[in-house]
């Protein structure tokens, strides 16, 4: 196996950065949480791999012998270095509540948290926003919008999705650099006002 | 928008090495020494290497290029993260390693870290 990457220059952070900050893109499968990663973050976006053991969920197994399933949960994640001594990375977050022993680990020292939604299918989006409430996680809602679909006015999304009048909604294109970074910056600008 | 490459599909876990082998049977660890953002990089004066596990020498290898992140060793090396991190634990407890932690917990909401990240946001894409 080749360990060492072949291009050393980007892979390494500057030796400068001193300070590491995290925040989450969350959503259920498929809302273009790998997209938003892949359009933001300045390396090629990498891939970690989590063994979990779960319980066996059926009560008539008594042997304790086939009662555990052993799965590999699949995160993406990609960076950006902001500043001479700050480096922020972005956590794809699957969403579904038989990955709560990730969550454990990946919103421990988070910042906050990018609630990707696709307006045709908000319903989806219910569990990955149990969780990050469960979290205590501060998050900002990004509707992830194509051109080529009808538009759902915000309020009938804030409605959809029963959120607090002080939680951010914007919409954003996974695709689109700028856009992505503007749901970003929301989030960070709602962070701050959190504070005040 | 479908994006056939998320990678949440749940695969059965059938690596070459079972886990417990590379990590030579300890069990995964549950403290905060190393968390998946903490910064890790070779140490000045490390010692010899010649004793140590093939995967721990990759590992060395991969980290003396400079500063990376634990998730960012666990991508490049495709070991799960729970072994990455024992082996990193072991490596900066053996003296060849040396790790920057990320932000203290009470230190999270801190005014300063917010600022630097919106200013690095708008500065790069505003």
């Amino acid at each position: 196996m080749a360990f060492k990457p072949d291009s050393d220059e980007s892979v390494y952070l500057r030796e400068s950065v001193q300070t590491a900050a995290k925040i989450l893109v969350v959503g259920h499968f498929a809302v273009g949480k790998t997209t938003f990663i892949g359009t933001m973050s300045e390396i090629p976006p990498l891939r970690t791999e989590e063994v979990m053991t779960r319980a066996g969920e059926g009560i008539d197994d008594l042997k304790g012998t086939t009662g555990k399933t052993t799965t590999t949960v699949a995160m993406d994640f990609g960076r950006l270095t902001l500043s001479e001594e700050l480096v922020l990375y972005l956590f794809g977050t699957p969403g579904q509540q038989r990955f709560v022993q990730v969550w454990e680990d990946i919103s421990r020292g988070a910042l906050g948290a990018l609630v990707l939604v696709d307006p045709e299918r908000l319903d989806e989006s219910f569990p990955v926003m149990d969780l990050v409430e469960h979290y205590g996680i501060p998050y900002t809602i990004a509707v992830n919008r194509f051109g080529d679909r009808p538009d759902h006015a915000d309020e009938e999304i804030r409605e959809a999705l029963d959120l607090l009048p002080e939680t951010p909604l914007v919409s954003c294109d996974a695709r689109d650099q700028r856009s992505s970074a503007n749901a970003l910056i929301t989030l960070v600008r709602y962070l701050q006002s959190r504070l005040n | 928008m479908t994006t056939p490459d998320e990678p949440e599909q749940e695969q059965p876990a059938t690596p070459l090495v079972p886990a417990y082998v590379i990590t030579n049977g300890r069990s995964l660890l549950d403290d905060d020494t190393l968390s998946l953002i903490t910064l890790v990089t070779t140490a000045q004066d490390a010692p010899a290497v010649q004793h140590l596990d093939p995967e721990k020498r990759r590992l060395l290898e991969l980290c003396s290029g400079g500063h990376l992140s634990v998730a960012e060793i666990a991508g490049h090396t495709q070991f799960p993260v729970g072994v990455v991190k024992i082996l990193l634990s072991d490596l900066t407890q053996g003296g060849y390693l040396v790790t920057r932690a990320p932000i203290p917990a009470a230190k999270l909401v801190d005014r300063n870290i917010l600022e630097q990240v919106l200013h690095g946001l708008q500065a790069r894409f505003g």
